[in-house]
C-alpha cells in the first residue's frame, strides 16, 4: 500500500515500511508518524537521524545498545538507555524509528 | 501500531476456555510474495497466497514423499483414537478458545486429507472417516492454523502415543511453501544467513562496531579487558549465538555473560561472522535442505578458524537442532576435540566453571530481584543440557541458584516438560501475529503473574532468544514491564567478579580520600 506525501507517491510493504530507501525524506517519515498519531519531536528527529547515518555506514540499524550509548554520549547518561528511547518510541526504537527513519524492519528473533 | 488487543484474563488457577468456534479463523501470518518465495527456491503464482498451476497434484505428491521418507509422520497420520488427552494443552488454544488450536484439530486438518487420498476407508467411504477432498479453503485453513502452531511439542508429553503436532506442522508447512504459500516472515530471514551469515542482516563491520562497544562497556564498568573476538583463528571455542544475541535486549547482556564466562575461565574463544547465527529457522519451515546448508555455515566457520570445540549460545531451536541433528547434518566433527561434547550448550560450559570453582561469584549482586525461570520448549522437550535424564530442566537452575540468592519456580505443570511455549517459537515471531503471540503467552503469563503474587518474583530468566524477544513485548500487555525479562547469562554476569575488577576504582578513592 503506497503512502501519499506531498502529491507523490511511495511504495511501502505490509506493515507500512517503505519499499525504496533511496526515496527517503524527512516529510515521508512525519507522515508516517501523523498516521500513527505520533508526534515528533527535535528529540525525535535527533535517533532518526542517527539511525539513517548508522544505517548509511553499516547497512543495518544500531543495536539497542550501541543506540543508547550513542545517545548517552550525546545528550547526557541519563538520556543513555532504553526507558528513553521507548518514551520517544513505545513501540520500540527498532522497529518504531527504523519506519520513520525508511529503513527497512529488523527481522530474526528481535 | 495503534491496534487494540484483547488480552486474556488471567487466574489463580488455570481454567480450560470454553470453545469459540472460529475465533482465531481469520489469524494467519503475511505471505512471501514472489520475491521471497523464489529467494527460497519455492514456486509463486503471480500474487502472493494464489496457488501454483497443479497445486493440488503437487501437494499429494509432496505427501506421498514424506509419507515415504518419514516414517513418524506416517505413525501420527494413522494412530490418532481422538482420546482428547491434547485437547487443552497447547497454550494457544487455551488463550484464544479456538477449537480448531486443539492439537488434534490441528493434526487433522492434515489427516482428513491424508485419510482421503491415502487410505482404504478415506477413498471409498470418506463419509465415514472424517475424510475431506483437498480444495483451496482446506489450504487456506492448514495456513491460518498451522501458523498457530509454535512447534512446542507440549501436546505429545501428554498423548499417549506420542503424536508429536510439531512434526506435523512442519511437514504441513514445508508443502504450503512448495505450491505457493509461503511466510513471508521465515521465507525473508533465511536467504540473509545465507547472504550475510545470520537473521538480522548484520554484516560484519556492524558486528565489529557493536562488539568492540561492548568491551568498552564491560571495561568502564569493571576496568578488566574482556574480549569479544570475532573470526579469530586458532582459538580454542567457536561460540554460535543467535544474532538478537548482538542486537536487542536483555539478549545483549547476556552474550556479556559469556564473554566474561570464558574470560574468567582463561579459555581462549571467537565468534564468526560467516557462522554468526545459531537459529536454524529451516527447523520452522519444515525445510530439511535448508536445516542442513544452514547447519553447513557452522562446520566451514570451525574448520576455517581452527577452533577445536563447538559451543552453542542462548538460543532453544537452535539447541534442539544441534543437540538432534548437527552430526546428521554437518558432520562428523573429526576434526574437533573429541574429549568435550559435539556441540556443547554454554550453560554446559559455564556449569562445568562453576563445578570446578574457575569463577568468582557475588550473589548479592543479583539480592535487587527474585528469579523464577522459564524452561524454552525447545530446550525442555527435544533436547538435553547435561548428560543425565532431566539435565536440561537442572542445569539452567542450578547456575541460575549459583548466582543468584533468590529463587522460585512457577507452577509445576508449566516448568520442566511441562514448560509452556513463550507463544511466539517456530517461526510466529512476526508483528503480523501479534494477537496470537498475545494469546498464546496467556499460561506462561498467568503461571508468572501467580508466583509473582504469592512469591515475590521479580524477573522471569529465559535461554531463548526468541522467549526473551516475545516477553519484552507481551509482558506490557499483562500488566508486566518488558525488563522483567533476563537472560540466564545476564545473571552469571552481574555475578561474575573478574580477576582485577574494580581494582582501578579503588586505586581512585584512595586518589579521592588522599585529596
Amino acid at each position: 500500500m503506497p503512502i501519499e506525501v506531498n502529491g507523490k507517491s511511495f511504495e511501502t510493504d505490509e506493515e507500512g515500511y517503505l519499499a525504496n530507501l533511496s526515496e527517503w525524506e524527512p516529510a515521508i517519515g512525519e507522515a508516517m508518524a501523523a498516521a500513527e498519531d505520533q508526534d515528533l519531536t527535535d528529540e525525535h528527529w535527533d535517533i532518526i537521524n542517527f539511525l539513517r547515518d548508522y544505517y548509511e555506514e553499516y547497512q543495518i540499524a544500531p543495536a539497542v545498545r550501541v543506540l543508547t550509548k550513542a545517545v548517552g554520549k550525546r545528550l547526557g547518561k541519563d538520556k543513555g538507555n532504553s526507558k528513553y528511547l521507548y518514551e520517544l518510541f513505545p513501540y520500540g526504537p527498532g522497529k518504531q524509528a527504523c519506519k520513520y527513519a525508511g529503513l527497512p524492519k529488523p527481522t530474526g528473533c528481535v | 501500531m495503534a491496534i487494540k488487543y484483547d488480552v486474556p484474563e488471567t487466574h489463580e488457577f488455570p481454567i480450560i476456555p470454553s470453545i469459540m468456534e472460529g475465533a482465531m479463523a481469520h489469524s494467519a501470518p503475511f505471505l512471501a510474495n514472489k520475491e521471497f518465495q523464489s529467494g527460497m527456491g519455492f514456486p509463486s503464482a503471480e500474487e502472493p497466497g494464489q496457488l501454483i498451476d497443479g497445486w493440488k497434484e503437487k501437494f499429494l505428491e509432496l505427501l506421498q514423499d514424506k509419507l515415504n521418507k518419514y516414517r513418524s509422520l506416517l505413525v501420527f497420520m494413522d494412530t490418532c483414537v481422538k482420546c482428547g488427552a491434547c485437547t487443552d494443552k497447547c497454550h494457544y488454544f487455551i488463550g484464544t478458545a479456538d477449537p480448531k488450536n486443539m492439537p488434534v484439530a490441528r493434526q487433522d486438518l492434515l489427516r482428513k486429507v491424508y485419510r482421503r487420498y491415502f487410505t482404504f476407508a478415506g477413498k471409498y467411504f470418506p463419509w465415514l472417516v472424517g475424510a475431506v477432498d483437498l480444495t483451496e479453503d482446506v489450504i487456506k485453513d492448514m495456513y491460518s492454523y498451522f501458523h498457530q502452531c509454535s512447534e512446542c511439542r507440549r501436546c505429545a508429553v501428554f498423548c499417549p502415543f506420542g503424536i508429536d503436532t510439531a512434526e506435523v506442522t512442519m511437514a504441513a508447512r514445508d508443502m504450503l511453501a512448495q505450491i505457493g504459500m509461503g511466510q513471508k516472515y521465515s521465507n525473508q530471514i533465511i536467504p540473509k544467513i545465507h547472504k550475510i551469515g545470520n537473521n538480522l542482516g548484520l554484516p560484519e563491520p556492524a558486528m565489529l562496531d557493536t562488539l568492540e562497544g561492548l568491551e568498552e562497556g564491560i571495561e568502564e564498568e569493571t576496568n578488566v579487558k574482556v574480549r569479544l573476538p570475532l573470526d579469530e583463528k586458532g582459538a580454542e571455542v567457536l561460540l554460535v549465538t543467535p544474532s538478537a544475541d548482538f542486537f536487542a535486549e536483555p539478549h545483549i547482556d547476556g552474550l556479556i555473560g559469556y564473554a566474561k564466562v570464558f574470560h574468567a575461565a582463561g579459555v581462549t574463544w571467537t565468534l564468526s561472522s560467516k557462522a554468526s547465527e545459531a537459529a536454524n529457522f529451516g527447523l520452522f519451515i519444515g525445510n530439511y535442505e535448508q536445516m542442513r546448508q544452514i547447519s553447513l555455515r557452522i562446520r566451514d566457520a570451525a574448520k576455517e578458524l581452527g577452533v577445536r570445540r563447538l559451543i552453542f549460545g542462548e538460543c532453544g531451536h537452535a539447541w534442539r537442532v544441534a543437540y538432534n541433528h548437527l552430526n546428521t547434518l554437518a558432520g562428523p566433527w573429526d576434526f574437533l576435540d573429541q574429549n568435550y561434547p559435539i556441540p556443547q550448550h554454554i550453560l554446559e560450559f559455564t556449569k562445568d566453571c562453576l563445578d570446578r570453582n574457575l569463577l568468582n561469584i557475588d550473589k548479592s549482586e543479583n539480592d535487587h530481584m527474585t528469579l523464577t525461570f522459564h524452561d524454552s520448549c525447545n530446550i525442555a522437550r527435544a533436547s538435553r543440557i547435561g548428560d543425565e535424564p532431566g539435565s536440561q530442566f537442572t542445569t539452567p537452575r542450578e547456575v541460575i541458584k549459583a548466582v543468584c540468592n533468590n529463587f522460585h519456580d512457577m507452577s509445576v505443570d508449566t516448568i520442566n516438560d511441562q514448560t509452556f511455549c513463550c507463544g511466539g517459537g517456530g517461526g510466529l515471531l512476526t508483528d503480523d501475529l501479534m494477537e496470537l503471540r498475545i494469546k498464546g503467552a496467556q499460561p506462561r503469563m498467568e503461571s508468572l503473574k501467580n508466583v509473582v503474587a504469592d512469591h515475590g518474583v521479580t524477573h522471569m530468566a529465559a535461554i531463548c532468544a526468541i522467549c526473551k524477544s516475545q516477553f519484552t513485548k507481551v509482558l506490557p500487555y499483562y500488566g508486566m514491564t518488558m525488563d522483567q525479562i533476563v537472560s540466564v547469562h545476564q545473571l552469571v554476569s552481574n555475578a561474575i567478579v573478574l580477576e582485577g575488577q574494580g581494582e582501578a576504582s579503588e586505586d581512585n578513592e584512595a586518589v579521592e580520600e588522599a585529596a
